[in-house]
């Protein structure tokens, strides 16, 4: 059934760490939704892994007024019933709401979810749309790297092997703006993207600026769509060109053909929700 | 090995177990409790949900080593308090024909249970949204869900 395999359960934030520094190919392990998967397909490769369930010191939600810091270990379900959360951030909680069902989101975590690197996740796109910065940490000290910059390469991250994930910052979002996000998968509940969108769209003076859009599963990671961003900036809703607008977004992502959908699907439902995202900015 | 203290359905138990064990494997060949079912074993399916500390997760992904200290309420578990609320949901799935094969009905009383026991009123959407991840192939969900809220009524 299981082969052997060493299990570690640090006693602190500092143990772990340290056993994270001795040993590069310890696998940490947080709500297990995703290690457990591979587990039971046999493709879990660990010969040690380092639970970090019981690391409280990676727990808990800080509503700062500029800003909302999220421990790593938070599940999805305590993301999306937070009330800062639910106010500041409504996009993360849809998708932490569409993240598996409730009993997949008492064990997910947020951090988890960052690790795994799934560029199908469903949280990534709402957090890229809010611009977080993730925090990292290690023997070596803390360091804060843009969330948009931490995504290298297919399941690649900018994570070194001794670091840990432990939180995770989105600056409040300014004044009025358009918070939006939708996934489509082969299920309402329960299935995994074939793509989704999440897009902050704040309005100024009748003007959107320092749009974000972020789609999840139409490239090899998570991936703003920046020109499109660039196209809605500085612009009046009414100037909008939508089929000019749309015919952006449609070139500036990479979907491929696999077993959920296929290119040509994924390109024409982003370019959709696109739509959708311009509908919510138009009746905001 | 390690080894672990934890609570199931209200007994204390110290065991020795390979960490990565299941919960589900522990709970069925372990503790010989049958009413959790294994449907998918990958999370999708929702037959072998349980409660850890009060909330339902699916036990096929739960590990062992996670589990010092915690507390496992199984279907078996719910039936031992001999609460009416569980007695009225078990019932209500008879009556409304929300049960069939029966390999979804375990998950789908110990998910219903801790939704009633969150939200004594529940409306449609929040059955449906909590009963999401629990997958039925012979009822349909309709069944299931006018059970819940048939459960779900004031006692005469």
């Amino acid at each position: 059934m299981t082969s052997p395999v060493r299990w570690t359960r640090p006693q602190s934030l500092r143990h772990a760490l340290q056993v994270m520094a001795a040993e590069p190919s310890v696998v940490p392990i947080a709500g297990g939704t995703d290690l457990m998967v591979l587990l039971a397909l046999g493709d879990l490769r660990a010969g040690h892994l380092l639970d970090l369930w019981p690391l409280g010191e990676l727990r808990g939600i800080d509503a700062a007024p500029d800003q909302t810091v999220i421990g790593a270990l938070t599940t999805y379900r305590e993301l999306a019933t937070h009330p800062a959360v639910v106010e500041r951030h409504p996009a993360l909680v849809q998708a932490a709401r569409l993240s598996g069902a409730w009993a997949i989101q008492n064990r997910g975590t947020l951090g988890g979810n960052l690790a795994n690197a799934s560029p199908a996740a469903d949280s990534p796109p709402a957090l890229l749309a809010y611009g977080a910065r993730l925090e990292l940490v290690s023997v070596r000290g803390s360091r804060w790297v843009d969330y948009a910059d931490f995504h290298l390469g297919y399941k690649r991250t900018a994570r070194a092997g001794d670091e840990l994930i432990a939180r995770i910052a989105l600056a409040q979002p300014p004044g009025p703006a358009t918070h939006f996000y939708r996934k489509v998968g082969t299920r309402k509940a329960q299935a995994i993207s074939k793509v989704c969108l999440a897009g902050l769209a704040p309005l100024s003076d009748g003007r959107l600026g320092d749009v974000r859009l972020a789609l999840g599963a139409v490239a090899p990671t998570v991936v703003l769509a920046r020109q499109t961003a660039a196209y809605l900036n500085g612009r009046r809703v009414p100037e909008i060109d939508r089929v000019a607008a749309r015919a952006i977004l449609e070139a500036e992502i990479a979907p491929i053909d696999d077993l959920r959908s296929s290119a040509w699907y994924r390109r024409r439902v982003a370019g959709n929700l696109f739509e959708q995202f311009l509908d919510a900015i138009q009746h905001r | 090995m390690i080894v672990l203290d934890l609570t199931i359905n209200g007994r204390l138990v110290r065991v020795q177990v390979a960490p990565l064990t299941r919960l589900l494997d522990f709970l069925r060949e372990h503790q010989k409790l049958t009413g959790t079912k294994e449907g998918c074993g990958e999370g999708e399916c929702g037959a072998c949900t349980v409660l850890v500390d009060g909330l339902p997760v699916v036990s096929c992904l739960v590990p062992m080593g996670q589990l010092d200290g915690a507390a496992v309420t199984t279907v078996e578990g719910l039936t031992a308090v001999g609460d009416p609320g569980l007695q009225r949901l078990q019932e209500a799935l008879l009556d409304a024909g929300g049960t069939q094969c029966g390999i979804c009905t375990p998950g789908i009383v110990v998910t219903a249970h801790a939704l009633l026991d969150a939200r004594s009123r529940p409306t449609l959407e929040e059955i449906r949204d909590a009963l999401a991840g629990n997958i039925c192939r012979c009822t349909g969900y309709t069944a299931i869900y006018e059970a819940v809220r048939r459960a779900a009524e004031p006692v005469p």
